[in-house]
């Protein structure tokens, strides 16, 4: 069987970037997490799917401290996140979240701030840098995902791809050493997920430690290093991905997997 | 019985100076109970910080369940009880601030409150402290949304200075009554201030709308 540690945590491999062992949450009587167990190690792709409902961006969202784990040991960039249901304290998790970038399903820009101020608020602000300091970066990152010429343009006179790929460049722009992805494309219009996914796999190519959660099966197949398939609040099964999408061992991932699949 | 404006016209001296200090006594309480409203509203957001959560709670309360004008007449004729004589213009000035305060919180609150959750999510994500994010994504973009309400805040603020009058403070509702005393011409003398607030509050009204025209022009509002 394709336990997520048998797969993920091999020996040979350095230290990770993600290190979770018994992740527990809950919302009042709901359990949304159920004991997870996961280690995501340097430059690996993890795309978490599942049925809605399965808990994967309560999962993805503990990993930055929007949610507070219940119990469990959360450790990012080797730093501890969340233990036994205590956190960080807040100037430290501050910290931390300036490596962990994330990536929202409704974008979430700044719709107060220009494209570039969008990008550059964060350096500003969180590590008072100047504007000069960081237009030059800001302006590099917006070449990266293909928007520079949106540079002084506002968020609202942006598509939603266009919006997304500024929100990727925003959260690039702090330099995270792990880039979450939650449910990045299922905002969009279908013609529009290609140039957010396009992105994605760029920086998935320059060996940025990612985990996304998405419906995008395509996506998973091409570019995870692991897939890892979540179900009532439980990690039910993690491999590669020609593993998982051709011979997964677990029902409940066929099951889901034909639902999806069977869609297209 | 004819109509006789005269009186009033030939007052128009005072009841122009009256009105002079109406607009200063409203602006310098506007002030303060914008900095009022905004502390108290920013209080109110997170029922888990108790002890702030319920002086600020109670705070709106108190003024919200009690006449603008017994609140005068305590700082006014009250405190004085206690040695402390603030000037007739200061306690309006505190009076009406204090009152609007509370109306202003619930504005700040109820801006800051519509502005989506994801915001300040993405902000905390990126690194930011809850309060370099209050003050950089949510605060600005609630701004705009409190800009019609306060607007009818300064209006009522506007009218509600009339009864400051009592506080024996020279503007424009007092100086009329000044010369309603002398010409009796009661009827006249409320028209003509009458108009006067409503030129006023007419004023304002325009001044806010060509503000919320700009704010719009320039993107910030949706």
């Amino acid at each position: 069987m394709n336990t997520p540690q048998s797969v993920i945590g091999t020996p040979a491999a350095g230290k990770p970037i993600v290190n979770i062992r018994g992740l527990r949450k809950s919302f009042g009587e709901h359990v949304v997490l159920q004991g997870i167990d996961f280690d995501v190690q340097p430059s690996q792709v993890v795309v978490v799917i599942g049925p809605s409902g399965s808990g994967k961006s309560t999962f993805l969202r503990c990993c930055n401290g929007l949610e507070k784990p219940d119990s469990g040991r959360v450790e990012i960039c080797g730093r501890l996140l969340a233990d036994a249901g205590r956190m960080l304290d807040d100037q430290a998790l501050n910290h931390l979240r300036e490596d962990v970038g994330m990536v929202f399903q409704s974008f979430n820009l700044f719709p107060h701030l220009s494209v570039i101020d969008n990008i550059t608020v964060g350096p500003r602000k969180v590590r008072g840098l100047s504007r000069q300091q960081t237009e030059a970066e800001a302006l590099a990152l917006l070449d990266k995902v293909g928007l520079r010429q949106k540079a002084h343009a506002m968020p609202a006179s942006l598509s939603g791809g266009q919006k997304q790929r500024v929100a990727i460049a925003r959260a690039l722009a702090m330099q995270p050493q792990l880039m979450l992805f939650d449910e990045p494309t299922s905002a969009l219009d279908p013609e529009l997920v290609g140039e957010v996914l396009q992105v994605m796999k760029l920086l998935a190519g320059e060996g940025m430690t990612m985990m996304v959660v998405t419906h995008e099966m395509d996506f998973a197949r091409e570019v995870a290093d692991v897939v890892v398939v979540m179900d009532g609040g439980a990690l039910i099964e993690a491999g590669p991905p020609d593993i998982i999408f051709t011979r997964p061992t677990q029902a409940r991932t066929r099951d889901f997997l034909q639902a999806v699949l069977s869609r297209n | 019985m004819e109509l006789d404006f005269s009186p009033a016209f030939a007052g128009w001296r005072s009841l122009l100076s009256g009105a002079l200090v109406t607009v200063e006594i409203t602006a310098v309480a506007l002030v303060l109970g914008c900095i009022m409203g905004l502390l108290v509203g920013i209080g109110r957001l997170n029922p888990a910080r108790r002890v702030v959560y319920a002086l600020c709670t109670g705070y709106v309360a108190a003024i919200r369940g009690t006449p603008l004008l017994v609140q005068l007449f305590i700082l006014f004729f009250g405190l004085p009880q206690f040695g402390i004589m603030l000037p007739a213009f200061v306690c309006g000035v505190i009076g009406l601030g204090i009152y609007s305060g509370a109306y202003v919180s619930e504005i700040v609150r109820g801006a800051i409150q519509s502005i989506d959750k994801g915001q300040m999510e993405a902000a905390r994500s990126i690194g930011m402290s809850y309060g370099t994010a209050m003050r950089n994504i949510i605060l600005p973009q609630a701004l705009v949304r409190m800009i019609p309400p306060l607007g009818n805040e300064f209006i009522a603020l506007i009218k509600n200075s009339a009864l400051v009058s009592l506080l024996t403070i020279h503007e424009l509702m007092h100086e009329g009554q000044k010369i309603i005393s002398v010409s009796y011409r009661s009827l006249e003398v409320y028209l003509v201030i009458a108009v006067m607030y409503f030129v006023l509050t007419g004023l304002t009204t325009l001044a806010l709308r060509r503000i919320e025209q700009r704010l719009r022009a320039g993107g910030m509002v949706q």
